[in-house]
C-alpha cells in the first residue's frame, strides 16, 4: 500500500476542528491553552452549537481566544468574565454561555465575580486554566503558585510568611450550593485529554439544561513561565502540581 | 486479517516544534525535522510511515491542531 492510498479524504480520522481558524495561535510552543481551545472547538462542533454559543474571553494569555475559535465572543474586563456571562445567559437563556479564564483572572482579580456567579447558580460553564503563574506578563507569582515555587516576583520561592498560601478556588467552588459540577482535569496525556473533553462537554450540557454553574479546572503547563521545555513542563506538572491539585470530580449533582 | 495503516500530514508552517507529538507517539515514528519552517521552528514529521497505525495520539496532543491523521485497513 502506498502513501497516496492512505492519504485520501475518505480515510481522514482526525484533524483540526473546522471551528478553529487558520490564524496561527500566539501561544508558546506546547502551551495547554491551544489544546483546550481545540477541545472547546471540537465539543461545540459535536453539539451542533456553532451558531448558539456565546463565549467570554478573559484577560491573560487567552485574551485573543476570539481569534482562534469561530464562535461569538465577548471580551470582558479583567476578571469580570463570570459577571458578563451571567448577564448574557439571563438575556439569552437558550444559548450556550461559557467563560474561559486563567488563574490570574479567576483566582485573583476576579475571585469575587467568580465566587458570586457560582454561588448564585448561574447556568454558565466556566473553564479555569490553572498553570500556577502569570503567563502573559512574564511569569510572576499567582495566587495558585505552589509553595517554594520560583517565579519572577518570588525568586527565592513562595514562602508562607511573606506570600501566603495557594488558593484552591475549585475546592471553594465545590462547597457552594449554586454549583452543580466541579471537576479538575489535565491535558498532559491522551487519556487525560479525553477525560477533560468529557468534562467540558458535561459542563456545557449543564449550562444548556439550566442545572446550575459548572466549573472545569484544567491543571496546565506554562513552559515559558516555568523556564522549561514542553516535555519537562509536563513532567514537572505531574510531579509537583498533581499532588497539590489532585485530578478528579469534586462535585457532581447532575448524575 | 487486514492491518491498520495510517499516515499523518503535518501543517509545517503552523507547527511550533513543541515535540509533544513525538513523545505521545507509541511507535516513536514522529520526530522533529532537521530543517526549519518560516518561523524558525523545527517542525514535526513522520519518519517511518510504513509502521504508522493511525492511532491519532500525535494529533490529539498537538496544541495547535497541525496534524491530520488518515487511516485505512489493508486488504
Amino acid at each position: 500500500m502506498e502513501l497516496q492510498d492512505i492519504i485520501k479524504p475518505e480515510n481522514k480520522v482526525y484533524g483540526k476542528p473546522s471551528l478553529m481558524n487558520e490564524t496561527p495561535m500566539h501561544y508558546c510552543p506546547g502551551c495547554s491553552h491551544g489544546l483546550v481551545h481545540k477541545l472547546v472547538a471540537e465539543i461545540i462542533e459535536e453539539m451542533g452549537m456553532e451558531e448558539d454559543t456565546i463565549a467570554i474571553c478573559p484577560v491573560g494569555c487567552a485574551v485573543f481566544a476570539y481569534r482562534y475559535v469561530d464562535v461569538d465572543w465577548i471580551e470582558a474586563s479583567h476578571g469580570r468574565a463570570p459577571a458578563c456571562a451571567s448577564s448574557v445567559k439571563r438575556l439569552w437563556p437558550k444559548k450556550l454561555v461559557f467563560t474561559y479564564q486563567g488563574d490570574g483572572d479567576m483566582a485573583c482579580i476576579g475571585t469575587a465575580e467568580a465566587i458570586h456567579a457560582m454561588n448564585r447558580g448561574e447556568n454558565i460553564a466556566m473553564i479555569f486554566i490553572n498553570n500556577a503563574i502569570y503567563g502573559m506578563t512574564g511569569g510572576q507569582m499567582a495566587p495558585t503558585t505552589l509553595m517554594g515555587m520560583k517565579t519572577a516576583t518570588c525568586p527565592y520561592g513562595r514562602q508562607a510568611d511573606l506570600h501566603g498560601y495557594p488558593l484552591h478556588i475549585t475546592d471553594i467552588a465545590a462547597t457552594l450550593e449554586g454549583t452543580c459540577y466541579v471537576t479538575r482535569q489535565a491535558v498532559n496525556t491522551v487519556p487525560n485529554i479525553r477525560k477533560a473533553k468529557k468534562a467540558i462537554r458535561q459542563a456545557f450540557e449543564n449550562s444548556l439544561k439550566g442545572k446550575g454553574c459548572s466549573l472545569v479546572e484544567i491543571v496546565s503547563t506554562c513552559a515559558s513561565g516555568w523556564k522549561k521545555t514542553p516535555q519537562q513542563a509536563n513532567e514537572w506538572m505531574e510531579e509537583n502540581m498533581f499532588p497539590y491539585y489532585p485530578l478528579g470530580d469534586l462535585k457532581n449533582t447532575v448524575e | 486479517m487486514g492491518k491498520m495503516r495510517g499516515a499523518i500530514v503535518v501543517d509545517e508552517e503552523r507547527c511550533k516544534g513543541c515535540n509533544l507529538c513525538s513523545i505521545a507517539c507509541p511507535l516513536n515514528i514522529v520526530k522533529l525535522s532537521m530543517t526549519v519552517n518560516h518561523k524558525g521552528y523545527n517542525f514535526a514529521e513522520q519518519t517511518d510511515w510504513e509502521k504508522c497505525t493511525g492511532c491519532t495520539s500525535c494529533a490529539i496532543v498537538c496544541p495547535d491542531g497541525c496534524i491530520t491523521v488518515y487511516r485505512t485497513k489493508e486488504d
